[in-house]
């Protein structure tokens, strides 16, 4: 019983420095296992579009005669789905999120040459 | 006879998190009568269960809400399962058991904030939100994202935490545990909290149990009922018990709430050293047939998710139950002869997902 | 994760719903939900009950040409929200409500929403 019971913790982070983050000086290390955005090394795809099927809000679109293949970021929900069942592992989840917009814009990127044919497309188990 | 006045509560209003509406019908400063109405962020979400076949609907169901998000998405993962009568194994129910306890101590802790800032004690809320951020901090480190987990799917979860992370978070978590003690502190013994909150929005056991109250709202009255004890993910294996208290105040409530926080610390640990090794997911073959209840403990009391499957890949019917929902009926009848001040408190009694409610 | 326990869903006819629901909350049963489910002619309402961690539920068939239900807020005042909801959303009429909202608890921009089904097809 007592009043003022929250003044130690109150004069100790009065003396002690922030508790918060001086950002923009400042910025966080994002941690390894967040989820950012999503990318793809275009050189290894082979078009199949599986990750545009299994993508649950369709921000995927892959244009396997024009070798295009679009992503819209913010559509994209972060979930990883597309990283998990792509065969040749082109599709990346990195760590930083996707900056602020004022508009919605799609990446497109452009496979010039296919990637080689080798004998065994190597299937990871996911 | 007094003069009757309506005034009206919410939508906006600085101590709701979500919007809801009352009507309060006032006799010079006591409330006599109280009428809800919501509808503010329904999203019909019930029904894209026609669209997204039932591996995709996890991510509609995660994001019912953004405290509760991770039980949502256990939930339906478990009804889905059962379903189909596919076993998890055993490490992914552990996994399960620790991030929902996890979602646990975070929802309470944001609750603890919000109730300090409805009576107007700013900076608890301030101090209560800063211990906050490190279990969101544990979260994105194991999960990838800091609210909106992404780690429940059909048949086990989606990622693993090696072991090396859980002993590095044992540690962390004994330290947070150690500040969030002195935290409660203030709640349990400080005047100005006590001379708010004990003899506020009283329910007796009898008015509770009746009108349909669930989660700390009815264990604050001393009814034991935690859907916990059912036995799903790891919870029959560790060591637990329910947290009951007496007073049916908001009082009780809140002490109901900061020892269940305590409770899932210790539940955390206790998993953590448990937890055995093997696959964390199976395969799921199949189309879901059938139909079945699935009853979790979310922090804000029982979820029923009712899942029916016609042999096709969308569900036919998936209706969600959630806690708040339950609690609208004994929030209108405690509302009945307090004050105007104590209106703020009691809304916030019955930890409020308005969200979650609407759907 | 397979649960054990049995969920038992007794059909029964709507007008015996106020009796049985009486019996129930003799017995010492909370309620828990009440849903409807559309079909292609009928609506199927749900209702479930608890006591001590085993549930038990009520269903009744309504067809959609004829959609009225006696209300069980005689027993179970919290039995006014479900209702409400199901009034608003599936255009079901419950009489004798203890609190009616008359189809404005769910301000929705279209009557009730969930009353026809979409064709399920490609997402």
């Amino acid at each position: 019983m007592g009043n003022f019971l929250i003044s130690k913790i109150i004069v100790r982070s009065a003396l002690s420095r922030f508790a918060t983050r001086l950002y923009p000086f400042e910025k966080r290390e994002p941690f390894s296992a967040t989820r950012g955005h999503i990318e793809n090394e275009i050189t290894l795809c082979i078009m199949c579009g599986i990750c545009q099927k299994k993508c649950p809000t369709h921000a995927i679109t892959v244009a396997r005669a024009e070798r295009n293949w679009a992503i819209e970021p913010m559509k994209c929900i972060q979930c990883g789905e597309c990283v998990t069942v792509c065969p040749v592992k082109c599709l990346s989840m990195a760590k930083t999120y996707s900056a602020a917009s004022p508009t919605k814009e799609t990446i497109l990127l452009h496979q010039e040459t296919p990637p080689p044919k080798t004998g065994a497309v190597k299937k990871e188990n996911a | 006879m007094g003069t009757r006045t309506i005034i009206p509560f919410g939508p906006q209003h600085p101590v709701l998190p979500e919007p809801i509406h009352l009507d309060l019908v006032l006799e010079d400063e006591k409330v006599v009568e109280a009428l809800p109405s919501v509808g503010f962020v329904h999203r019909g979400l019930e029904r894209l269960a026609e669209v997204k076949d039932f591996h995709e609907l996890v991510y509609v169901a995660e994001r019912i809400c953004g405290i509760c998000s991770f039980i949502h998405s256990q939930g339906y993962c478990q009804g889905v399962e059962t379903l189909l009568n596919v076993e998890v194994p055993p490490r992914a129910k552990y996994l399960r058991t620790i991030w929902a306890e996890l979602s646990r101590i975070h929802s309470h802790l944001l609750w603890l904030g919000l109730f300090a800032d409805a009576f107007g004690f700013e900076s608890l809320f301030m101090h209560c939100w800063r211990v906050r951020e490190k279990i969101v901090d544990i979260i994105e480190a194991t999960a990838g994202g800091r609210v909106i987990f992404g780690s429940c799917k059909v048949g086990g979860v989606r990622r693993d935490i090696p072991n090396v992370t859980l002993r590095e978070t044992k540690t962390e978590l004994a330290l947070i545990e150690a500040q969030y003690n002195e935290l409660k502190q203030t709640f349990l013994h400080d005047n100005s909290v006590k001379r708010r909150t004990v003899g506020v929005g009283t329910l007796s056991k009898e008015q509770a149990y009746a009108l349909g109250a669930v989660g700390p709202t009815l264990r604050g009255s001393g009814v034991v009922s935690d859907m916990r004890m059912l036995g799903y993910a790891a919870y029959k294996d560790l060591n637990w018990e329910p947290v009951v208290e007496r007073g049916g105040d908001c009082y009780a409530r809140t002490i109901v709430r900061i020892r269940e926080v305590n409770m899932s610390f210790d539940i955390i640990r206790q998993a953590i050293d448990k937890i055995p090794e093997g696959p964390v997911d199976v395969k799921v073959t199949g189309n879901p047939a059938g139909e079945f209840f699935s009853r979790l403990e979310q922090p804000r009391g029982e979820v029923i998710y009712y899942v029916k499957g016609n042999n096709t890949r969308f569900l036919e019917r998936f209706r969600i139950r959630t806690p708040t929902f339950a609690n609208i009926a004994p929030m209108v009848v405690m509302l009945k002869g307090c004050e105007l001040p104590d209106v703020p408190v009691i809304v916030l009694t019955i930890d409020p997902c308005i969200s979650c409610t609407e759907r | 994760m397979s649960m054990i326990e049995t969920q038992p869903i007794t059909v029964i006819d709507r007008s015996e719903l106020p009796i049985k629901a009486k019996e129930l909350s003799g017995e010492g049963y909370r309620l828990v939900q009440i849903c409807a489910t559309t079909g292609d002619e009928t609506l199927e309402v749900t209702y479930s009950f608890d006591r001590e961690y085993s549930l038990t539920n009520l269903r009744t068939i309504l067809q959609k040409s004829d959609p009225v239900i006696p209300s069980i807020t005689g027993s179970y005042l919290a039995a006014f929200t479900y209702e409400n909801e199901l009034q608003d959303l599936f255009g079901i009429r419950v009489t004798d409500l203890a609190i009616n909202y008359n189809g404005n608890f769910y301000l929705t921009a279209i009557k009730t929403p969930f009353l026809q089904k979409k064709s399920s097809g490609a997402a």
